[in-house]
């Protein structure tokens, strides 16, 4: 039987402010333990909950980035369950009025772009930590995360494949992040990934039983964790079994998921709206005010690049990877001279040279010494003053490449590191014709076998002309008067 | 509706609250009639009247995004029945 996978995502996002949801303890990652859990953090009896504006303004910023509808009223709710990370005895989300509803997601997989929609995005607090290591039998608990800001974003199971979920994933963590409203540091758990795997036999209407995998920090565990589970769920099927729903972990060393045990009462939340909080009024002109202050999205960049640079969807996908990335792509086309998409000696257009070398050699540099491109060692403008020089023709790709890693790795300015080296290209006839004289004296054979009609021996001459000259020939001009010579 | 026996010792147990045998049925009866009460404003016709989610026709007040609250671990941890390295020490949970 043909199988289908269906997946949905919820991702809890943590926030960028300073303070906490509710209080005004610090959020700031790796202090002492409970240092920076207050009174109304660790539920002192008699505190009360105010709510952050900065966690609030984050959540409009979200809802405006994916084309939403922004509840003017919300409400928070108590979500009741006892767990001693949560001293309380209740999360405080949003259940039935949420601040964000609806809203969509473009992904590319492969060639093929896809619309993800977006159920909800909810605020709440973060619960504790629950630390299990030897304490004389007892557990130990740290209240600083309690009370963290989170968004929680609901999609639809609208994803098909492991890849698609991850497609989705990334490009969510792409917008947080782009926008400012999450610092997308997965090890820290500010990305966090709950997967809704269920499969069903290929045409059928109706969903089977889901399973949902908990707490991803990685897209790389979130790919391994619906492949495995999507197995699993198939062989269950296929043995005869039925699946139940379930909540499962992954465990990222032995590549397997697994239920854990449900206590069965586990999920009777109870939730009611919370007494502590009035419902909260979004008025337009604050909305306004948000929404005058997003950047440009990726999906309009994407857009942009394509129809006014040229660029084909792929470029324009892999150059709005990051926001960092697509900064430091304008601001080499913003240091070019020639206009973005008219044509360089290159017989390209600047966007498509800088793109390339971008997403080529600097990338590879990038990712070589592990930096991220805001600690690039080559700067948009020292890149533009390389680029410049091989659209006017002073540089061959060759001798760009050296220049690169000299710039690379000792620093310093395109033309300085040419003048240096040495390292001009040679586009003078006068020095490049004695050279032609020398290689046509020295190949008989390749003359011949040319003059017989064979293309090949033309570009072996090509080659020993580039190497008589140490590579410093503008090749163009190498390959126009040796036809001339021939012909 | 009307909520029995085993109904009233699920809800205790959720609350973690404890409620010996011989209470049970005295909390049946009070929680019967609020539902009793509940069942008598159904009556009521509310068509065209906007639910309200607090009993007060106010909007919540926001606080500024700042950091206000100093560390006070030690005075809180000294009503604490157990701490250990500055955690909180319960008695084992696990999943």
């Amino acid at each position: 039987m043909q199988w289908e996978t269906v997946i949905g995502l919820e991702v809890h996002t943590q926030l960028t402010t300073q303070s906490k949801i509710f209080s005004g303890a610090s959020i700031a990652f790796g202090a002492e333990p409970n240092t920076q859990a207050c009174q109304v953090d660790i539920a002192l009896p008699g505190v009360l909950p105010v709510l952050n504006k900065g966690a609030v303004e984050r959540a409009i910023r979200f809802g405006l980035a994916i084309g939403a509808k922004l509840n003017r009223t919300n409400v928070f709710a108590r979500k009741n369950y006892f767990y001693p990370d949560l001293p309380k005895g209740y999360q405080i989300s949003q259940y039935e009025l949420p601040i964000v509803e609806g809203g969509h997601l473009s992904i590319q997989v492969g060639d093929e772009e896809k619309t993800i929609r977006i159920t909800r995005a909810h605020l709440e607090e973060d619960a504790g930590k629950s630390l299990h290591e030897d304490f004389h039998g007892m557990t130990g608990i740290d209240l600083n995360r309690a009370g963290t800001p989170l968004l929680e974003i609901v999609s639809e199971p609208d994803m098909r494949s492991a890849k698609e979920a991850v497609a989705y994933a990334r490009a969510l963590h792409t917008l947080v992040t782009w926008i400012g409203i999450c610092d997308g540091n997965m090890q820290e758990g500010s990305f966090r990934v709950d997967a809704n795997v269920s499969v069903r036999p290929r045409g059928q209407a109706e969903f089977g039983t889901r399973r949902e995998i908990k707490n991803l920090n990685s897209f790389r565990f979130l790919e391994q964790a619906i492949d495995y589970e999507v197995r699993w769920q198939i062989e269950q099927i296929e043995d005869g079994h039925r699946i139940q729903q379930a909540t499962v972990l992954f465990n990222p060393d032995t590549g397997e998921t697994r239920a854990m045990r449900s206590k069965e009462d586990a999920h009777d939340y109870r939730y009611f709206p919370d007494p502590d909080l009035l419902p909260v009024r979004l008025d337009e002109d604050w909305i306004e005010v948000v929404k005058a202050g997003l950047p440009e999205l990726p999906e309009q960049k994407q857009a942009r690049y394509r129809e006014e640079l040229g660029l084909s969807a792929y470029d324009a996908g892999t150059l709005t990877a990051s926001r960092a990335m697509a900064e430091y792509f304008e601001a080499t086309l913003a240091s070019l001279p020639s206009p973005a998409s008219g044509r360089g000696a290159g017989g390209e257009g600047s966007a498509k040279l800088a793109a390339n070398w971008i997403m080529g050699d600097l990338s590879a540099a990038l990712n070589k010494a592990e930096l991220d491109i805001t600690a690039s060692r080559i700067s948009a403008r020292q890149l533009a003053g390389l680029l410049a020089r091989i659209q006017d023709g002073t540089l061959s790709g060759k001798l760009a490449k050296q220049v690169f890693e000299a710039m690379w790795n000792e620093g310093g300015e395109a033309d300085a590191i040419i003048e240096a080296k040495g390292l001009k290209q040679v586009s003078d006839a006068g020095a490049i014709e004695p050279l032609i004289d020398e290689v046509l004296a020295a190949n008989p054979k390749s003359v011949e076998e040319f003059r017989a009609g064979k293309e090949k021996a033309f570009n072996a001459l090509v080659g020993q002309v580039m190497k008589a000259s140490k590579g410093k020939a503008n090749p163009a001009q190498v390959n126009e008067l040796l036809r001339k010579k021939l012909g | 509706m009307s909520l029995s026996i085993d109904d009233v010792q699920r809800i205790a147990k959720l609350a973690r609250i404890r409620v010996n045998a011989a209470e049970v049925a005295g909390y049946q009866t009070q929680l019967n009639g609020i539902f009793g009460l509940i069942e008598a404003m159904q009556a009521v016709d509310t068509a065209g009247v906007e639910p309200m989610s607090h009993a007060q026709d106010l909007t919540q007040r926001l606080r500024a995004d700042a950091v206000t609250e100093p560390d006070r671990r030690q005075a809180f941890q000294a009503v604490a029945p157990q701490t250990e390295n500055g955690l909180y020490l319960v008695p084992k949970v696990i999943e």
